[in-house]
């Protein structure tokens, strides 16, 4: 008797320490995003009276951004047309530059391939934002500033070579039977890689295709440094672009800031199962 | 045939851009301008600080919260697909809201504080030192779920009959900890630590969003410090600032290398 009401109050004892961290991590991870919730759906003059919840919660000013009803606004619409393109754009080619690349590497195991993964490796580790400054002068000597084509490609080199080494190492795992297989009945290096590689890597690809979809859509540096027209910005930098005045609508930038938050937030719940297994898998192999 | 999209990628946009940038900074009287700016100096103190500091503080949180995620209970599971929100939504809006709630005014942590004791809050942001910290919390708060993720995976790893067995031995959670778990994560943790400090050297967002390299441009970062040349127009301290950063680069990229590529 004695002894089951100890384990009783060991497993309760064990409970409450759960909760102990698990209370503060809820709230440390939630108060930055609860604060933009609030903002977004404050009403103007009651935004920054220091309320923990509004007095009279509104969507009036996800309707103004909708409606492109403030000059920082304008061109709401277009830029997120601008934001999805990009995002579309870097995560197709890089998905299409990043397979092929990982496929002859792997599999046809060209001459040079594993200097070419080193390279890619390489330029993997180097700091983003290191690379920056020369990219924004390189995109000025091709006559490429403040096209939405620059951005794209930025983030097909930032991306690529990530992308390339989950693929390898994903590829590397498929049995080799099937390329000797798939050689006997006489199929082509092409139709090795459509009919056999493709769909054997789906979930790969996925992953991959989803991961530069993302950083092209969060990026904010570059498309800051490389876009410098209203109507050529991407969401990101549009939200930026409100701290230029020191009164800029704050509600409306955090309205418009949680509507370019939505979409990633939503593929990363819908794709979780790929990207868990597909990029923690890749990022660090101990 | 099939490397050449990816070769043209490379050549165009690494490898010409960065010859082009090395160009630009071959000048010596690059160097000893750099030098002769005590932004640069700070900066590179802010930048160590925030390498050690941030990146240590974090990589342990997140080997104890990992602990913390394998376990099974409904409410946990719940919590874990709450805790990846920072990393899952982007940098700006949460970066700007945290920016919002610190503003000295209006932000809710000075009002609600002067609501319940009549005084001004601090000036959050016009602090060097504490706004310093605040990018390193902002820093830690939008990376800290992904390598508690890492973490957690390494953990399931491990066999459990280890820990059967350490169990019925008797064995405290510490000494699990130490003799089980350790062993087995120490590799991964220390690859972690590099990967990160290497990361954290390009984050731009947590400095720039938050502080804008403010006050009087003492919480630069090496990140931010090349933006802010560029926007003075001064593009050889720009690149100048990078090459001085590369001896500590280089060596953080050499062992990742060494290890990934085995």
């Amino acid at each position: 008797m004695s002894g089951r009401s100890r384990f009783t109050l060991r497993a309760v004892g064990r409970e409450a320490q759960l909760l102990l961290v698990g209370i503060p991590v809820l709230l440390w991870t939630l108060i930055p995003i609860y604060h933009l919730v609030i903002f977004a759906i404050s009403e103007r003059d009651t935004a920054t009276k220091g309320y923990l919840w509004p007095p009279s919660p509104t969507l009036q000013n996800f309707n103004i951004v909708l409606q492109q009803k403030h000059f920082f606004l304008n061109h709401f619409w277009v830029q997120l047309g601008n934001s999805l393109f990009i995002a579309i754009a870097a995560g197709a080619i890089t998905l299409l530059v990043a397979t092929l690349a990982a496929f002859s590497i792997s599999r046809l195991k060209v001459r040079g391939g594993r200097t070419v993964m080193n390279l890619a490796l390489f330029t993997y580790f180097i700091p983003a934002a290191f690379l920056a400054v020369p990219m924004y002068k390189t995109m000025a000597t091709y006559g490429l500033l403040n096209s939405r084509w620059s951005l794209i490609l930025a983030m097909v080199t930032i991306a690529s070579p990530y992308c390339i080494w989950v693929l390898k190492q994903a590829s590397d795992k498929l049995p080799w039977e099937l390329d000797e297989a798939a050689r006997i009945d006489g199929a082509t290096p092409m139709q090795l890689f459509r009919l056999v590689y493709v769909p054997l890597m789906v979930p790969s690809l996925v992953a991959v295709g989803t991961y530069a979809l993302l950083l092209a859509w969060n990026e904010y540096l570059y498309a800051y440094l490389l876009l410098s027209d209203e109507r050529s910005f991407t969401l990101a930098v549009a939200l930026g672009h409100f701290l230029s005045a020191d009164d800029s609508p704050w509600e409306l930038l955090m309205a418009t800031g949680f509507i370019y938050a939505l979409p990633p937030a939503a593929i990363y719940y819908a794709f979780k199962r790929y990207m868990v297994s597909g990029l923690t898998a890749g990022a660090v192999k101990s | 045939m099939l490397v050449v999209p990816y070769l043209v990628v490379f050549v165009v946009f690494v490898v010409y851009p960065v010859g082009y940038g090395l160009w630009l900074a071959r000048s010596p009287q690059s160097y000893v301008r750099l030098f002769e700016d005590p932004v640069f100096f700070r900066t590179a103190i802010n930048t160590v600080v925030f390498l050690v500091v941030a990146v240590n503080v974090k990589m342990v949180i997140a080997l104890g919260l990992s602990g913390f995620f394998v376990q099974t209970r409904w409410w946990i599971k719940v919590l874990s697909l709450l805790f990846i929100l920072p990393w899952a939504v982007p940098s700006i809006p949460t970066i700007l809201s945290v920016r919002f709630l610190l503003n000295p005014e209006w932000g809710v942590i000075n009002m609600t504080y002067f609501r319940l004791t009549g005084l001004d809050g601090p000036n959050w942001l016009n602090n060097p030192t504490l706004a310093l910290s605040l990018s390193m919390l902002m820093h830690i708060w939008k990376s800290l779920p992904f390598w508690t993720l890492i973490f957690v995976a390494g953990r399931l790893a491990i066999p459990g009959e280890q820990y059967e067995a350490a169990s019925v031995d008797g064995a405290s959670r510490w000494q699990k900890f130490r003799f089980i778990t350790w062993p087995s994560m120490m590799g991964l943790y220390f690859t972690s630590t590099i990967l990160s400090m290497i990361w954290t050297l390009g984050d731009f967002n947590s400095v720039y969003l938050l502080t804008g390299g403010g006050p009087a441009d003492q919480t630069h970062v090496l990140a931010t410090l090349g933006i802010r040349y560029l926007r003075l127009d001064q593009i050889d301290l720009a690149m100048a600032s990078i090459v001085v950063a590369l001896p500590l680069v280089l060596p953080l990229v050499y062992v990742m290398m060494k290890r990934l590529s085995k």
